[in-house]
């Protein structure tokens, strides 16, 4: 797939989590290079929050290592990895939602002292989403679903991140949203982000992915390519909770069907 | 439908200067309202669960002892006490709720008239009739063993000295005609209405700051004035009553629309013209509060400083409370360090060390002591979240204070002894501040004030405000954006300690002496209820909240304007708490930003079940044409 002289981004050696005595992560290995646009695909429970949570520091991993562009940061706080370049757009988007867009966004950039180049920082923002320019000053809780995922995305990018983490992007969008959401990220993923997402909806994360994994009770059960992974028939059927995958598909596609 | 209105923001009413629809009676509300109602075609149900729940308090009220011990202090001489005022405040309440109509979208709007002033009456006639019914009661039953109000006083009071009868039939009549007058309020055109409301205000007024101008008319030298407008034995005469009526509501004829039309002018202003109009407004305000206590006798100077105290506390609280969303229940722990402190470096009978510091020097010590107190105790309470962390601040306010009365450590702080004759607060030799000049104690407290007013508002809108904001809003996404949650919160709670300790400070160099009974859970309990009831998050909220709570009202232990209520305080503290949370979530003076967001959640609810009904239209397949 890669060739081996790149170092990975951003990495997970052999990871194992626990909560309390629950064994959340099992011998997770993963592995994300620059520039790349990649999955982790899991059903409910199998702990794709939990790699996100670990990777961003506010989960402690058991044993294994979490490694941040060649550095060992298991011990390093989550202030210090944000600063070192990751960054997460939460489940559900969890806005701050009784404080308005523009402190949403300038809470993004919280840890970054150059004044000037957050304000170029904000203007790409709007570029990226005229629609937020136009509600900076509204409570981000009063925002459509739409619009509460743009300023969540937006206030990600606002730390300057070099991989953006997602948790499930498109849950509780609106059909119509979803496909628009992936085209998005695409969209980023092309202007040079490297983006790790997480999603239960296979069909179209693997759509734009380059290479995606499976997660199933805390184990990596499927690494692969795309494309290997969507020919896959054991994919659905076996990892992602029988055929629940191709339910999620046509929700995500009926109703754009029907339109169309 | 009917899911969708209560919220709804009512049309505008009627400017006053156009003129009122020729039909009838009605005025303040649009020409498409229906018709008023026939006069005895009420929803009787409604009237007697008011008149009842009405009825019910206003017994409680009676054996609370209200109106026996109010009744020596005269609003209007002869003729109203606030102890009579406290028997008809229900029947007002409840004769102006019934007839209270809710504009609905789709829902007629009847406009008010007779109909309106004979259910007021009814139902202040059914409240009136709580207090008959318990003038019947004392007259045949004695209760006094578990009611100790259960007494002749009462009845008499109830009476007017005139037996049981009497009593029966009279508040049956007080009860319908205060009921009936409070619906014919909202008969009246807006105009009246608002008059009539200003004159009332301002007699309440007058009679309840009595104290207060007597003082400083004595200060300016017009006694004469005041002895004209206030009886000898307090309370205002009645030709003085009927001047005041008069000029206010002559002002407020003419000055209906002005305040208002300043105001939104003001809000109207942008960028550097609207800065300058702010900063005019707080100086003008600042002048009138270094000039006024000038004319201000020492009664006064004591009240202002005592709220001057509470401002303080109640400004560090907000910090805490307020912006980093950190419910701490023991917060008179770090006035009583900062107390505690100052006096033990400043006083020469403090029993351990004495070093008998400059007031001024012992302020550094007093701030890092106390910070280091709110590191100590925040540090493990931080941790902790939601209800689990306003229980443990409960118990290491008490703590503090055990701490200060044990035996262990009374060799530092003299147990419940505590340390007396502390010396006042010496000003770099220029002046000295002790509790016997109470105008120097609050210009210094004024001169923390500021400094606390401004921290704050830097504070609010600076990196670490949004950040205290943000761990508020949602702790664990505070975390992903790289905020240190921990060290975000121990930083609020820190400063909010510091904050509290200069009012401990002041506070020991005023009184001259700290007891741990200074320190009871009540503080924290009343500095919270402060906040709350000022605004959460918003400064000028939280002044007026002290102001109006402590100024008037009373601290725990310091009296307020109005002395005889310092046995109701707490009564009538939780009783404005209740309604607080009721009627106005958002506080006295709401910070824009809460008030948008309370009602902006009603709003979005609002559209959410309209949306649901419309949803359920369309599925029953009767919406859409
Ligand atoms: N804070 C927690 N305390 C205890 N157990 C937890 C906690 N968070 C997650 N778990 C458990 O860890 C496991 C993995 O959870 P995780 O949130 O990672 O799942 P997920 O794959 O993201 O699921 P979903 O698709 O439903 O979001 C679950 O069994 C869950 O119950
Ligand atoms: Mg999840």
């Amino acid at each position: 797939m890669n060739d081996g002289e790149r170092l990975p981004l951003l990495e997970m050696r052999k990871v194992n989590a626990h909560y309390g005595a629950v064994h959340a992560l099992r011998d997770v290995d993963l592995s994300i290079y620059e520039g790349e646009l990649v999955c982790l695909l899991g059903g409910n429970a199998s702990g794709k929050s939990t790699t996100l949570k670990t990777l961003l520091g506010m989960l402690k991993p058991t044993s294994g290592e979490v490694v941040l562009d060649g550095e060992v940061v298991n011990d390093r706080p989550t202030s210090y990895r944000v600063a070192r370049g990751i960054t997460m757009v939460p489940e559900n988007r969890r806005l701050f939602k009784r404080l308005t867009v523009r402190e949403n966004l300038q809470l993004g950039a919280y840890l970054r002292k150059d004044s000037d180049a957050i304000a170029t920082d904000m203007e790409r923002v709007y570029e990226l989403f005229p629609r937020v320019k136009e509600r900076l000053a509204q409570k981000a809780g009063t925002l459509s679903g739409g619009e509460q995922q743009m300023v969540a995305i937006g206030r990600a990018l606002m730390s300057q991140p070099r991989v953006l983490l997602m948790d499930e992007p498109s849950m509780g969008l609106a059909p119509a949203l979803v496909q628009q959401n992936f085209e998005l990220i695409s969209q980023i993923h092309e202007a040079g982000m490297t983006v790790f997402m997480v999603e239960q909806n296979a069909n179209m994360a693997l759509g734009i992915a380059d290479r995606g994994w499976v997660l199933q009770t805390g184990r990596v059960v499927l690494d692969d390519t795309a494309e290997a992974l969507l020919a896959n028939p054991a994919l659905r059927t076996s990892y992602l909770g029988g055929g629940q995958g191709d339910g999620d598909n046509e929700a995500a596609e009926g109703p754009a069907g029907e339109s169309s | 439908m009917s899911l969708a209105a209560p919220s709804d923001p009512a049309p505008p009413p009627r400017p006053a200067s156009e003129p009122a629809p020729e039909t009838g009676p009605s005025v303040g509300g649009s020409d498409d309202d229906a018709p008023p109602r026939p006069p005895f075609a009420q929803d009787w149900r409604r009237i007697a669960r008011m008149g009842a729940i009405g009825a019910v308090g206003q017994i409680f009220i009676s054996l609370s002892n209200m109106p026996v011990k109010l009744d020596g202090r005269a609003i209007i001489e002869g003729v109203l006490s606030l102890g009579y005022l406290s028997l008809v405040v229900l029947p007002l309440a409840a004769g102006s709720r019934v007839g209270h109509q809710l504009r609905r979208e789709g829902v007629p709007f009847h406009r008010p008239g007779a109909h309106e002033v004979v259910g007021g009456a009814a139902c202040g006639a059914l409240v009136g009739g709580g207090l008959s019914l318990l003038a019947i009661l004392i007259a045949n039953f004695n209760l006094r063993e578990p009611l100790v109000n259960w007494s002749p006083i009462l009845a008499d009071l109830l009476a007017f000295n005139r037996g049981t009868a009497f009593a029966v039939v009279i508040w049956l009549a007080i009860g319908a005609a205060v009921g009936a007058a409070a619906g014919l309020l909202r008969v009246v055109p807006p105009l009246a209405r608002r008059v009539l409301w200003t004159m009332v205000l301002t007699l309440f007024g007058a009679a309840v700051l009595e104290s207060l101008t007597t003082d400083l008319a004595e200060g300016m030298g017009i006694e004469a004035l005041i002895d004209w407008f206030y009886a000898p034995r307090g309370g205002l005469t009645i030709t003085g009553a009927i001047a005041l009526a008069a000029g206010s509501g002559v002002l407020a004829l003419v000055g209906r629309g002005r305040i208002k039309g300043a105001k939104a002018r003001i809000d109207a202003l942008e960028g550097p013209a609207r800065n300058r109009a702010q900063g005019g407004l707080i100086l003008a305000t600042a002048a009138v509060l270094v000039i006024l206590p000038m004319f201000a006798g020492k009664l006064t100077n004591e009240l202002l400083a005592n709220v001057g105290l509470f401002v303080l506390l109640a400004l560090g609280l907000n910090i805490v409370v307020g912006l980093a969303g950190i419910l701490d229940l023991g917060y008179v722990a770090f006035f009583a360090v900062g107390s505690y402190s100052a006096a033990v470096l400043t006083a020469a009978t403090s029993p351990r060390i004495n070093p008998e510091l400059p007031w001024f020097v012992a302020l550094i010590g007093v701030v890092i002591l106390t910070g280091l107190v709110g590191l100590f105790i925040g540090a493990p309470v931080i941790r902790m979240r939601g209800d689990y962390l306003a229980i443990v601040t409960l118990g290491f306010g008490e703590i503090i204070r055990l701490l200060f009365l044990s035996d262990w450590l009374s060799g530092w702080f003299g147990g419940s002894q505590g340390i007396t004759n502390i010396p006042g607060a010496e000003i770099f030799g220029l002046a000295e501040v002790a509790g016997t000049d109470p105008r120097s104690v609050f210009y210094l407290v004024l001169a923390f004030c500021a400094i606390a007013i401004y921290v704050s508002w830097r504070l609010e809108r600076s990196r670490i405000g949004r950040a205290w904001m943000a761990v508020r809003e949602d702790e664990t996404v505070a975390e992903a954006m790289g905020i240190n949650t921990v060290n975000v919160k121990l930083l609020a709670f820190v400063v909010g300690a510091v904050l509290g300790s200069f009012s401990g400070a002041i506070f020991s160099a005023k009184v001259g002496s700290v007891f741990p009974a200074s320190f009871l859970i009540l503080v924290s309990i009343v500095i919270l209820v402060v906040v709350i009831f000022g605004g959460m998050g918003n400064i000028v909220g939280v002044i007026a909240g002290s102001a109006v709570l402590i100024g008037v009202l009373g601290g725990p232990k310091q009296p307020g304007l109005l002395a005889e209520f310092s046995e109701f305080k707490l009564l009538i503290y939780g009783a404005l708490l209740v309604w607080m949370m009721l009627a106005r979530p958002e506080g006295l003076i709401p910070s824009v930003r809460r008030t948008r967001e309370l009602h902006q959640e009603e709003l979005a609810q609002d559209a959410w079940l309209r949306g649901q009904t419309e949803d359920d239209h369309l599925e029953n397949g009767e919406g859409r044409s």
